[in-house]
């Protein structure tokens, strides 16, 4: 047998990124650094008020402003029958408003002139009357019996409701909860927050009145489904629609939407002639655009007195905004929120979920997310260590004695969903390890013994991530397939093309190293293309972590395609059978003697000057990925605080992260990755909140009011893995971007929750900020 | 009105209002599109610059308080196609995910190791608090800058003297 020949860049190989280069000399291609020709500039006026009818939209002191070519608004929208748009929820959004403003911040008017200061200064002079309305800021106070009716504009809506939705069984859970020696509840807010990327929104759009056709740039993580939904909702034929997504600076789901403004910008460009530029500024982002999260949920947990776990039952209520915009599976309504069983097997569970309208932004997106599954993990994960501390039990002993078992895959889980695989007692026993838990333990009682407050926290997250498959999971009706397409040079190099779309995760280089792996061709020479809807195969975007698990299973299909191929070309050019032909990577060679071997690179050039008799010339192809199933990414984390009884500051002393998210493709980018998540799930456990006044008026609308975690505030992280291949993946590829967001949040907060569990307290909403910690202790009694 | 300084070492002037911002005129006027924009509140860092020799956030400088003054963004840290210890720092340490805070927090690392070659975790941390990455946890960006102090002192021990960034760039070609 040959010996295994060593290539750069196969997976496992932390190689460094190939994207890099473009990026640390400040030549990336980023939205805004994009100019065209003749290109004008839109700037767009917003509501002051959450609720308010429009009197009146005076725009001609604005229209006479220097360099300004046109000020549009809601009528002149109308007149095209653009003032509204379909939502990726089945709902209606308005672009720019006609009757009613909905919220603060909705898009009321535009003026698109020469630069960016005219556009601005003339919208400031577009004079707008409003009638205020009475603003609904919660669910709770959109339910009740003569709320205002925010949604007049729906013909059959009475009331401030959008949907009623369950899952899993209700009677055979309330049998359980008859049974059960203790019910444990836990109530709370997940409160609105939002993932704002460094980079907000914004687009060009260049429509060109001689041939029709519309090249949109746009900041978009999908952009293909993009063009798709803009082909419905402006009729213009798709061919004649091209969507670009050049270099993103970050997404985390804000860049999933269709905004108003990019639709906008397209009419206007239409209109006038002329590309038009649109990029929103850091309050537009924070105010309009895709929020996250903002579920207040109430769950029951039922254990037996040894602390088996017998039943789950959660009620939620979503506050989804002025317009249901929530991106997400058209199935799901509360997303995938009933994953809420987590690692645990839970008999039997129900789960209710309403959503109602707000006078707050819409667009529910997932931050960082699959789907609300950040909600789900939080509330199981919360619940547990509570019961744990209810009963008198260690937290990590609790799960320990839950969790579903290695021999249990595929498990069913009691809402219907099939865990691909997973050893959950293992993530956890690493966790504990590295951490030192029992030392810990002992040092946390000490501690406490001269008067510290001090607390552990652990988390063990499952994961569902890699939509589809399609039969269940769409966008639109789109299924949520991704493809990728491969085309080997006559040179032996490559270039692969995706349906997905990178916004820092580093897709130049895990896939070029899929490539590597299936064909042996040096990443270094696989060029990795993606974003442009004319070049790149169909597919639904990067989001939910689902590149790897479907684009990245995608390019392992296709490559494997092409390998077929190429041992065909091999034996013809090598004289032999092919079934005696031998694959180590990079080469053909025959079984026996392993001197007689064709490289890739002389495959290659042998497919477009020497193929055998009757086939066809070229090493190209594509394959669209359907999954057969999700992937289950899972791990363990655990947190130390310390928590000062004078100020209420909380201290994180330690995290450790465990994942496990099957095989890692580069552990660089992974823990890269990791470590992202984590910084991000500490600020919203901490920092991250945008709330509302009782006038709707947002709270958290620029980088002074929305804190976000610096280098000084973000803790060290320590990571640990495990490897748990998923069985259908083709690479055992699992999906992880999302896993730290997912299980830290409740690791933190559960490690305050520890530290305070010796004063009674049960809960504290996030985030938890130092002011909530001191009222907490001061409620206690607590002085000093 | 008109406005001249000198960027990246080259003289270079506009005809720029009174109120344009130093972000826009280095983006607009000059087409050096390294320097990003995150918030134009002074909150995110993602337009620092240096203004000789010192950090500023581009977003809250007016391109007429720059008259006369040297400026350096990201497109002068590498010396033609030398990357400069601070780029390979980032490139090796995996210190960028979307790259958008990249170019920001590589001059304030840079500049930190022109006061401070052998800076410690602490001072690494404080000096970029300024500027916030939305990808990285920030791990891996400390580790850049402690690999460009490296790299700094391993090229000072073969030849001592070498010209810094700032001064490079501000005394022009
Ligand atoms: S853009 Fe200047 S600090 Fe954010
Ligand atoms: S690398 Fe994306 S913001 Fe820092």
């Amino acid at each position: 047998m040959a010996t295994q020949t060593h290539m750069h860049g196969r997976i496992g190989e932390s190689i460094k990124r190939k994207e890099d280069g473009r990026f640390i000399r400040g030549k990336g291609n980023y939205l805004d650094d994009i100019e065209l020709p003749g290109m004008l500039h839109m700037a767009i006026l917003r509501s002051p008020h959450a609720h308010a009818r429009i009197k009146s939209v005076d725009t001609a002191a604005a229209s006479g402003m220097p360099g300004v070519i046109a000020v549009v608004t809601g009528e002149l929208m109308a007149q095209h029958k653009l003032a509204w748009m379909p939502t990726l929820s089945y709902d209606t959004q308005a672009v720019l408003a006609t009757d009613k403003v909905r919220f603060q911040g909705q898009e009321v008017a535009a003026v698109i002139a020469d630069t960016k200061y005219q556009a601005e200064d003339a919208r400031d002079a577009i004079v707008v009357e409003y009638d205020v309305l009475p603003a609904v800021t919660s669910p709770q106070q959109a339910k009740e019996a003569g709320a205002t009716l925010i949604r007049d504009d729906k013909e059959n809506q009475k009331d401030n409701h959008i949907y009623h939705w369950e899952a899993g069984d209700q009677a055979t859970t309330q049998a359980a909860f008859a049974k059960a020696d203790k019910v444990v509840r836990l109530h709370t807010f997940y409160p609105r927050c939002h993932p704002a990327p460094l980079e907000t929104c914004g687009c060009i759009a260049d429509v060109n009145g001689a041939t029709g056709k519309a090249t949109v740039y746009m900041t978009s993580q999908a952009p293909h489904a993009i063009r798709t939904v803009f082909a419905l909702v402006t009729g213009l034929p798709e061919q004649n629609i091209r969507v670009i997504s050049p270099d993103i600076g970050g997404g985390f789901g804000n860049k999933v939407p269709v905004y108003p403004g990019y639709v906008v910008a397209t009419a206007a460009s239409l209109l006038i002639g002329r590309p038009v530029k649109w990029v929103e500024d850091r309050s537009e982002n924070l105010i309009s655009t895709g929020f996250a999260r903002d579920f207040h949920m109430t769950g029951d947990l039922a254990l037996d007195k040894n602390g088996k776990m017998l039943a789950l039952r959660v009620h939620l209520d979503s506050d989804n905004g002025a317009f249901f915009a929530d991106a997400q599976p058209t199935k799901f309504k509360a997303g995938l929120f009933h994953i809420v069983t987590g690692s645990y097997d839970i008999p039997t569970a129900h789960v209710t979920a309403d959503g109602y309208y707000t006078n707050k932004a819409p667009g529910g997106v997932a931050y960082r997310c699959s789907f609300r599954v950040t909600e789900a993990s939080y509330l199981i994960e919360r619940l547990v260590s509570n019961a744990a501390i209810e009963l008198g039990m260690d937290q990590a002993e609790l799960r320990m004695k839950n969790f579903i078992q290695p021999e249990q895959f595929p498990y069913r889980s009691a809402t219907g969903w099939v865990y691909d695989s997973g050893d959950y007692p293992k993530a956890m026993n690493v966790a504990l390890e590295q951490l030192g838990y029992a030392e810990l333990r002992k040092d946390v009682g000490a501690r406490r013994q001269k008067g510290e407050v001090t607390g552990i926290g652990v988390a063990s997250f499952t994961e569902v991530v890699g939509a589809g498959h399609g039969a269940d999971f769409d966008i639109l009706g789109l299924r949520m397939f991704d493809s990728a397409e491969l085309r080997v040079h006559p040179t032996g190099k490559a270039l692969l093309r995706m349906g997905t779309k990178s916004q820092g995760q580093g897709h130049e280089t895990t896939f070029a190293q899929i490539v590597t792996e299936e064909l042996g061709i040096p990443a270094a020479d696989v060029a990795v293309e993606e974003g442009d809807t004319d070049t790149a195969p169909y597919g639904l975007g990067t989001y939910a972590s689902r590149s790897t698990p479907v684009a990245g299973a995608a390019t392992a299909m296709v490559a494997r395609k092409l390998r077929e191929k190429a041992r065909t070309i091999a034996a013809h050019l090598l004289e032999a059978a092919e079934e005696d032909l031998e694959w180590d990577t990079g080469r053909f060679y025959v079984k026996g003697s392993p001197d007689k071997a064709k490289t890739i690179q002389e495959i290659a050039f042998a497919a477009y000057t020497n193929v055998p008799e009757g086939m066809e010339a070229g090493l190209e192809g594509v394959h669209y990925y359907d999954p057969p199933n999700m992937t289950y990414p899972f791990g363990t984390y655990a947190v130390v605080v310390d928590v000062d009884k004078g100020t209420g500051q909380v201290k994180v002393r330690r995290v450790v992260a465990v994942d496990d998210c099957g095989v890692r493709i580069n552990p660089m980018i992974v823990e890269g990755q990791i470590h992202g998540g984590l910084a991000e799930g500490y600020g919203i456990a901490f920092m991250q909140l945008i709330t509302f006044d009782a006038e709707g008026n947002c709270i958290g609308s620029n980088f002074m009011d929305y804190l976000l975690p610096t280098a000084w505030e973000t803790p060290q992280f320590e990571l640990g893995e495990t490897v748990t291949p998923s069985p259908h993946h083709p690479l055992g590829a699992k999906g992880v971007g999302e896993s730290p967001t997912v299980g830290s949040p409740a690791a933190y907060v559960n490690a305050v929750i520890d530290a305070l569990s010796p004063y009674g307290v049960t809960n504290i909403d996030m985030p938890v900020t130092s002011d909530k910690v001191w009222a907490a202790l001061r409620a206690a009694g607590v002085t000093e | 009105m008109k406005v001249a300084m000198k960027v990246n070492g080259a003289e270079r002037s506009g005809d720029v209002e009174p109120r344009v911002l130093l972000v826009d005129f280095l983006r607009t006027n000059l087409r050096l599109t390294g320097t990003h924009v995150g918030c134009d509140t002074s909150s995110c860092g993602a337009c620092t610059v240096l203004l000789d020799a010192e950090p500023v956030k581009s977003c809250t400088v007016l391109a007429v308080q720059a008259e006369g003054r040297s400026i350096t963004t990201v497109e002068g840290l590498a010396q033609g196609a030398n990357l400069s210890p601070i780029q390979v720092g980032f490139h090796e340490e995996h210190g960028l995910q979307c790259g958008f805070c990249t170019p920001g927090m590589m001059l304030v690392g840079a500049s930190l190791l022109e006061r401070n070659a052998k800076p410690t975790e602490e001072e690494i941390r404080w000096a970029i608090s300024g500027n916030i990455c939305r990808c990285t946890g920030y791990m891996n960006i400390v580790k850049a800058i402690k690999h460009a102090a490296m790299l700094r002192a391993a090229a000072d021990a073969e030849s001592p003297g070498r010209p810094t960034v700032a001064a490079a760039t501000a005394g022009g070609e």
